[in-house]
Protein backbone atom coordinates (compact mmCIF):
# COMPACT_ATOMS: atom_id res chain seq x y z
CA UNK A 1 0.00 0.00 0.00
CA UNK A 2 1.72 3.16 -1.34
CA UNK A 3 0.21 6.07 -0.24
CA UNK A 4 3.21 8.49 0.61
CA UNK A 5 5.39 10.21 -1.80
CA UNK A 6 8.53 9.28 -0.78
CA UNK A 7 9.89 6.56 -3.13
CA UNK A 8 8.56 8.03 -5.94
CA UNK A 9 9.49 11.39 -8.03
CA UNK A 10 6.88 13.57 -9.21
CA UNK A 11 8.39 14.58 -12.34
CA UNK A 12 10.86 11.28 -12.37
CA UNK A 13 8.72 8.98 -14.48
CA UNK A 14 9.48 5.42 -14.36
CA UNK A 15 9.63 3.16 -18.15
CA UNK A 16 6.27 1.51 -17.38
CA UNK A 17 4.76 5.18 -17.16
CA UNK A 18 6.90 6.56 -20.08
CA UNK A 19 5.33 3.60 -21.98
CA UNK A 20 1.76 4.14 -20.61
CA UNK A 21 1.77 7.51 -22.18
CA UNK A 22 3.20 6.80 -25.39
CA UNK A 23 0.70 3.89 -25.93
CA UNK A 24 -2.14 6.59 -24.66
CA UNK A 25 -1.30 9.06 -26.89
CA UNK A 26 -1.30 6.60 -29.84
CA UNK A 27 -4.98 5.10 -28.68
CA UNK A 28 -6.20 8.77 -28.01
CA UNK A 29 -5.09 9.78 -31.35
CA UNK A 30 -6.99 6.99 -32.82
CA UNK A 31 -10.13 7.52 -30.65
CA UNK A 32 -10.11 11.44 -31.79
CA UNK A 33 -9.46 10.17 -35.68
CA UNK A 34 -12.19 7.48 -35.42
CA UNK A 35 -15.14 10.29 -34.57
CA UNK A 36 -13.67 12.76 -36.28
CA UNK A 37 -12.70 11.14 -39.59
CA UNK A 38 -14.92 11.54 -42.49
CA UNK A 39 -14.20 8.57 -44.41
CA UNK A 40 -16.87 5.49 -42.57
CA UNK A 41 -15.00 2.91 -43.14
CA UNK A 42 -11.60 4.32 -41.89
CA UNK A 43 -13.37 5.64 -38.49
CA UNK A 44 -13.76 1.38 -38.36
CA UNK A 45 -10.24 0.85 -38.81
CA UNK A 46 -9.15 4.00 -36.53
CA UNK A 47 -11.51 2.47 -33.58
CA UNK A 48 -9.10 -1.21 -34.23
CA UNK A 49 -6.28 1.12 -33.62
CA UNK A 50 -7.63 2.35 -30.32
CA UNK A 51 -8.67 -0.85 -28.80
CA UNK A 52 -5.65 -2.48 -29.63
CA UNK A 53 -4.05 0.37 -27.72
CA UNK A 54 -6.14 -0.26 -24.86
CA UNK A 55 -5.69 -3.56 -24.88
CA UNK A 56 -1.87 -2.77 -24.50
CA UNK A 57 -2.41 -0.78 -22.01
CA UNK A 58 -4.21 -3.82 -20.03
CA UNK A 59 -0.75 -5.64 -20.49
CA UNK A 60 0.83 -2.57 -18.75
CA UNK A 61 -1.42 -2.47 -16.00
CA UNK A 62 -0.64 -6.18 -15.37
CA UNK A 63 -4.15 -7.45 -16.66
CA UNK A 64 -3.90 -10.25 -18.83
CA UNK A 65 -6.63 -12.03 -19.10
CA UNK A 66 -8.69 -8.80 -19.95
CA UNK A 67 -6.12 -7.75 -22.42
CA UNK A 68 -6.60 -11.19 -24.89
CA UNK A 69 -9.90 -10.85 -24.31
CA UNK A 70 -10.24 -7.25 -25.41
CA UNK A 71 -8.62 -8.40 -28.14
CA UNK A 72 -10.78 -11.49 -29.22
CA UNK A 73 -14.02 -9.21 -28.63
CA UNK A 74 -13.40 -5.80 -29.50
CA UNK A 75 -10.61 -6.25 -32.26
CA UNK A 76 -12.34 -9.42 -33.48
CA UNK A 77 -15.62 -9.38 -33.00
CA UNK A 78 -16.42 -5.97 -32.43
CA UNK A 79 -14.70 -4.34 -35.35
CA UNK A 80 -16.05 -7.17 -38.02
CA UNK A 81 -19.63 -6.62 -36.98
CA UNK A 82 -19.06 -2.78 -37.68
CA UNK A 83 -17.45 -3.25 -40.86
CA UNK A 84 -20.34 -5.59 -41.94
CA UNK A 85 -22.61 -3.15 -40.51
CA UNK A 86 -21.35 -0.54 -42.63
CA UNK A 87 -21.31 -2.98 -45.76
CA UNK A 88 -25.04 -3.68 -45.07
CA UNK A 89 -25.83 -0.19 -45.52
CA UNK A 90 -23.95 0.62 -47.83
CA UNK A 91 -21.73 3.07 -46.60
CA UNK A 92 -20.09 5.13 -49.03
CA UNK A 93 -16.50 4.04 -50.00
CA UNK A 94 -15.22 7.64 -50.51
CA UNK A 95 -15.53 10.93 -48.67
CA UNK A 96 -18.76 11.45 -46.91
CA UNK A 97 -19.41 15.56 -46.19
CA UNK A 98 -22.61 14.37 -44.26
CA UNK A 99 -20.82 12.63 -41.90
CA UNK A 100 -21.06 14.78 -39.04
CA UNK A 101 -24.43 16.27 -38.03
CA UNK A 102 -25.09 20.23 -37.36
CA UNK A 103 -24.62 20.50 -33.97
CA UNK A 104 -21.32 19.74 -33.76
CA UNK A 105 -19.86 22.71 -31.91
CA UNK A 106 -22.17 22.21 -30.02
CA UNK A 107 -20.81 18.25 -29.30
CA UNK A 108 -17.38 20.01 -29.27
CA UNK A 109 -18.23 22.72 -26.56
CA UNK A 110 -19.87 19.64 -23.73
CA UNK A 111 -16.94 17.23 -24.86
CA UNK A 112 -14.49 19.92 -23.93
CA UNK A 113 -16.49 21.04 -21.09
CA UNK A 114 -16.95 17.94 -19.59
CA UNK A 115 -13.42 16.44 -20.10
CA UNK A 116 -11.69 19.59 -18.60
CA UNK A 117 -14.12 19.11 -15.72
CA UNK A 118 -13.18 15.11 -15.56
CA UNK A 119 -9.82 15.63 -16.00
CA UNK A 120 -9.77 17.89 -13.20
CA UNK A 121 -11.56 16.45 -10.25
CA UNK A 122 -9.30 12.72 -11.64
CA UNK A 123 -6.48 14.58 -10.92
CA UNK A 124 -7.09 16.28 -7.71
CA UNK A 125 -8.50 13.39 -6.39
CA UNK A 126 -5.53 11.13 -6.74
CA UNK A 127 -2.68 13.04 -6.94
CA UNK A 128 -0.85 10.97 -4.26
CA UNK A 129 -1.42 7.57 -5.14
CA UNK A 130 0.35 5.02 -6.96
CA UNK A 131 -0.04 1.54 -7.93
CA UNK A 132 2.38 -0.95 -7.38
CA UNK A 133 2.95 -2.72 -10.16
CA UNK A 134 5.57 -5.17 -8.26
CA UNK A 135 5.26 -8.65 -7.25
CA UNK A 136 2.80 -11.04 -8.57
CA UNK A 137 0.30 -9.86 -11.39
CA UNK A 138 -3.03 -8.63 -10.23
CA UNK A 139 -4.84 -9.77 -13.67
CA UNK A 140 -3.47 -13.07 -14.71
CA UNK A 141 -5.36 -16.21 -16.16
CA UNK A 142 -5.78 -18.02 -12.37
CA UNK A 143 -6.37 -14.98 -10.32
CA UNK A 144 -9.13 -13.81 -12.52
CA UNK A 145 -10.46 -17.72 -13.15
CA UNK A 146 -10.30 -17.98 -9.73
CA UNK A 147 -11.84 -15.39 -8.41
CA UNK A 148 -14.44 -15.60 -11.34
CA UNK A 149 -15.45 -18.91 -10.37
CA UNK A 150 -15.28 -18.22 -6.76
CA UNK A 151 -17.09 -14.82 -6.50
CA UNK A 152 -19.12 -14.36 -9.02
CA UNK A 153 -20.89 -17.44 -10.59
CA UNK A 154 -24.07 -16.22 -10.09
CA UNK A 155 -23.59 -13.14 -12.59
CA UNK A 156 -21.25 -14.90 -14.54
CA UNK A 157 -24.21 -17.55 -14.87
CA UNK A 158 -27.00 -14.59 -15.73
CA UNK A 159 -24.82 -13.00 -18.43
CA UNK A 160 -25.11 -16.33 -20.19
CA UNK A 161 -28.78 -16.08 -20.49
CA UNK A 162 -28.54 -11.96 -20.93
CA UNK A 163 -26.01 -13.19 -24.12
CA UNK A 164 -28.40 -15.49 -25.29
CA UNK A 165 -31.36 -13.23 -25.09
CA UNK A 166 -29.43 -11.21 -27.08
CA UNK A 167 -28.72 -14.26 -29.95
CA UNK A 168 -32.56 -14.60 -30.16
CA UNK A 169 -32.90 -10.35 -30.10
CA UNK A 170 -30.99 -9.89 -33.06
CA UNK A 171 -32.02 -13.13 -34.99
CA UNK A 172 -35.94 -11.97 -34.20
CA UNK A 173 -35.05 -8.29 -35.75
CA UNK A 174 -33.46 -9.56 -38.44
CA UNK A 175 -35.89 -12.28 -40.03
CA UNK A 176 -39.38 -9.90 -39.23
CA UNK A 177 -37.82 -7.50 -41.43
CA UNK A 178 -37.16 -9.26 -44.27
CA UNK A 179 -40.47 -11.11 -43.51
CA UNK A 180 -42.19 -8.20 -43.52
CA UNK A 181 -40.38 -7.14 -47.16
CA UNK A 182 -41.12 -9.69 -49.12
CA UNK A 183 -44.14 -11.05 -47.56
CA UNK A 184 -47.84 -9.38 -46.60
CA UNK A 185 -46.65 -6.34 -45.15
CA UNK A 186 -45.47 -4.86 -48.37
CA UNK A 187 -48.29 -2.92 -49.90
CA UNK A 188 -48.06 -1.07 -46.36
CA UNK A 189 -44.67 0.25 -48.03
CA UNK A 190 -44.91 0.95 -51.35
CA UNK A 191 -47.48 3.68 -51.49
CA UNK A 192 -44.86 5.81 -50.18
CA UNK A 193 -43.80 8.22 -53.24
CA UNK A 194 -40.28 9.60 -54.02
CA UNK A 195 -38.85 7.52 -50.96
CA UNK A 196 -35.16 5.78 -52.10
CA UNK A 197 -36.55 2.63 -50.15
CA UNK A 198 -34.45 0.08 -50.59
CA UNK A 199 -35.15 -3.58 -51.18
CA UNK A 200 -38.55 -3.47 -51.01
CA UNK A 201 -40.35 -5.09 -53.81
CA UNK A 202 -42.92 -3.30 -55.71
CA UNK A 203 -44.55 -6.30 -57.93
CA UNK A 204 -48.29 -6.85 -57.01
CA UNK A 205 -48.57 -4.07 -54.09
CA UNK A 206 -52.16 -3.21 -54.31
CA UNK A 207 -52.29 0.77 -53.59
CA UNK A 208 -54.63 0.37 -51.16
CA UNK A 209 -54.52 -0.70 -47.39
CA UNK A 210 -51.99 1.22 -45.73
CA UNK A 211 -53.95 1.81 -42.54
CA UNK A 212 -54.73 -1.30 -42.44
CA UNK A 213 -51.28 -3.14 -42.79
CA UNK A 214 -49.71 -0.78 -40.41
CA UNK A 215 -50.73 -2.21 -37.33
CA UNK A 216 -50.21 -5.75 -38.64
CA UNK A 217 -46.99 -4.92 -39.08
CA UNK A 218 -46.39 -3.76 -35.63
CA UNK A 219 -48.12 -6.50 -33.78
CA UNK A 220 -46.27 -8.87 -36.42
CA UNK A 221 -43.01 -7.85 -34.57
CA UNK A 222 -44.06 -8.68 -31.08
CA UNK B 1 2.96 3.97 -11.83
CA UNK B 2 0.84 6.84 -10.89
CA UNK B 3 -2.45 6.16 -10.91
CA UNK B 4 -3.48 9.83 -12.65
CA UNK B 5 -2.19 8.56 -15.98
CA UNK B 6 -5.00 5.99 -16.66
CA UNK B 7 -7.61 7.99 -14.74
CA UNK B 8 -6.85 11.12 -17.23
CA UNK B 9 -6.65 8.74 -19.91
CA UNK B 10 -9.94 7.02 -19.30
CA UNK B 11 -11.84 10.54 -18.93
CA UNK B 12 -10.20 11.79 -22.01
CA UNK B 13 -11.02 8.69 -23.92
CA UNK B 14 -15.01 8.97 -22.64
CA UNK B 15 -15.37 12.68 -23.56
CA UNK B 16 -14.06 11.92 -27.40
CA UNK B 17 -16.83 9.04 -26.98
CA UNK B 18 -18.85 11.72 -25.87
CA UNK B 19 -17.96 13.94 -28.76
CA UNK B 20 -19.21 11.10 -31.37
CA UNK B 21 -22.15 10.57 -29.66
CA UNK B 22 -23.00 14.16 -30.15
CA UNK B 23 -21.74 15.08 -33.18
CA UNK B 24 -22.15 11.88 -35.33
CA UNK B 25 -24.73 11.41 -37.99
CA UNK B 26 -24.50 7.95 -39.27
CA UNK B 27 -26.14 5.53 -36.63
CA UNK B 28 -23.03 2.92 -36.71
CA UNK B 29 -20.53 6.15 -35.75
CA UNK B 30 -22.92 6.63 -33.02
CA UNK B 31 -22.22 2.57 -32.42
CA UNK B 32 -18.61 3.17 -32.41
CA UNK B 33 -18.49 6.29 -30.19
CA UNK B 34 -20.06 4.24 -27.66
CA UNK B 35 -18.12 1.35 -27.80
CA UNK B 36 -15.32 3.68 -27.13
CA UNK B 37 -16.93 5.63 -24.31
CA UNK B 38 -17.24 1.50 -22.75
CA UNK B 39 -13.69 0.95 -23.21
CA UNK B 40 -12.96 3.95 -21.25
CA UNK B 41 -14.78 2.97 -18.41
CA UNK B 42 -13.23 -0.39 -19.04
CA UNK B 43 -9.85 0.87 -18.49
CA UNK B 44 -10.64 2.98 -15.43
CA UNK B 45 -11.97 -0.42 -13.87
CA UNK B 46 -8.94 -2.21 -14.62
CA UNK B 47 -7.05 0.54 -13.26
CA UNK B 48 -8.68 0.90 -9.81
CA UNK B 49 -8.55 -3.02 -9.52
CA UNK B 50 -5.51 -3.23 -9.61
CA UNK B 51 -4.57 -0.74 -7.27
CA UNK B 52 -6.88 -2.07 -4.59
CA UNK B 53 -5.47 -5.34 -5.29
CA UNK B 54 -2.98 -4.36 -3.64
CA UNK B 55 -3.73 -1.69 -1.24
CA UNK B 56 -6.73 -3.92 0.19
CA UNK B 57 -6.03 -6.75 2.44
CA UNK B 58 -8.66 -9.22 0.61
CA UNK B 59 -10.27 -8.05 -2.73
CA UNK B 60 -12.69 -9.91 -4.70
CA UNK B 61 -11.31 -8.79 -8.27
CA UNK B 62 -14.54 -7.02 -8.75
CA UNK B 63 -12.66 -4.40 -10.86
CA UNK B 64 -11.75 -7.22 -13.67
CA UNK B 65 -15.07 -9.14 -13.50
CA UNK B 66 -17.14 -6.20 -13.71
CA UNK B 67 -14.54 -5.72 -17.02
CA UNK B 68 -15.35 -8.52 -18.37
CA UNK B 69 -19.05 -8.03 -17.79
CA UNK B 70 -19.28 -4.75 -19.59
CA UNK B 71 -17.06 -6.48 -22.72
CA UNK B 72 -19.95 -8.97 -22.52
CA UNK B 73 -22.79 -6.83 -22.53
CA UNK B 74 -21.27 -4.43 -25.12
CA UNK B 75 -20.93 -7.24 -27.55
CA UNK B 76 -24.74 -7.83 -26.71
CA UNK B 77 -25.11 -4.16 -27.44
CA UNK B 78 -23.23 -3.93 -30.49
CA UNK B 79 -25.24 -6.75 -31.97
CA UNK B 80 -28.69 -5.45 -31.11
CA UNK B 81 -27.45 -2.28 -31.68
CA UNK B 82 -26.46 -3.09 -35.64
CA UNK B 83 -29.50 -5.22 -35.90
CA UNK B 84 -31.83 -2.64 -35.00
CA UNK B 85 -29.89 0.21 -37.79
CA UNK B 86 -30.09 -2.61 -40.51
CA UNK B 87 -33.76 -3.00 -39.38
CA UNK B 88 -34.61 0.91 -40.27
CA UNK B 89 -31.97 1.26 -43.10
CA UNK B 90 -34.25 -1.90 -44.75
CA UNK B 91 -37.53 0.26 -43.34
CA UNK B 92 -36.48 3.53 -44.24
CA UNK B 93 -33.75 3.07 -46.71
CA UNK B 94 -31.30 5.54 -44.51
CA UNK B 95 -29.12 4.84 -41.26
CA UNK B 96 -29.10 8.66 -40.72
CA UNK B 97 -30.31 9.59 -37.35
CA UNK B 98 -31.04 13.23 -37.89
CA UNK B 99 -34.01 12.10 -40.70
CA UNK B 100 -35.40 9.54 -37.69
CA UNK B 101 -37.74 12.64 -35.91
CA UNK B 102 -41.38 11.06 -35.86
CA UNK B 103 -41.07 10.93 -32.34
CA UNK B 104 -40.00 14.70 -31.61
CA UNK B 105 -42.27 17.03 -30.15
CA UNK B 106 -42.55 20.24 -32.18
CA UNK B 107 -41.05 19.20 -35.66
CA UNK B 108 -42.51 18.54 -38.83
CA UNK B 109 -42.03 15.79 -40.34
CA UNK B 110 -40.51 15.92 -43.77
CA UNK B 111 -42.66 15.66 -46.76
CA UNK B 112 -40.08 15.37 -48.91
CA UNK B 113 -38.82 12.02 -48.67
CA UNK B 114 -40.94 10.45 -45.46
CA UNK B 115 -44.82 9.35 -45.18
CA UNK B 116 -46.80 9.81 -42.47
CA UNK B 117 -48.34 6.30 -41.33
CA UNK B 118 -45.79 4.23 -42.93
CA UNK B 119 -42.65 6.08 -40.95
CA UNK B 120 -45.02 6.05 -37.51
CA UNK B 121 -45.51 2.64 -37.88
CA UNK B 122 -41.94 1.71 -38.48
CA UNK B 123 -41.10 4.22 -35.29
CA UNK B 124 -43.31 2.30 -33.37
CA UNK B 125 -41.70 -1.03 -34.92
CA UNK B 126 -38.36 0.38 -33.62
CA UNK B 127 -39.31 0.94 -30.38
CA UNK B 128 -41.38 -2.01 -29.97
CA UNK B 129 -38.57 -3.69 -30.84
CA UNK B 130 -36.12 -2.02 -29.05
Amino acid sequence: MILAAGSHGFLSPTGVEIAFLLVGLVTLGAAVLTVTTRQLVHAALWLVVALGGLAVEYLLLTAEFIAWVQVLIYVGAVVVLILFGLMLTRAPIGRSPDADSGNRWAALTVAVASAVALVWVVVDAFRTTWIDLDGPAAGSTAVTGASLFQNWVLPFEALSVLLLAALVGAIVLSRKARSTGAGEASPAVAPQAGTSQAGTPQAGAPQAGTSQAGPSRTDGVR
Amino acid sequence: MHLAYPAVLSALLFCTGLYGVLARRNAILVLMSVELMLNAVNLNLVAFDVWLSRAAEETLHSGQALTLFTIAIAAAEIGIGLAIVLAVHRNRGTSDIDKLRDTAEGHEPDGSDTDTPATGTAAEKAEATA
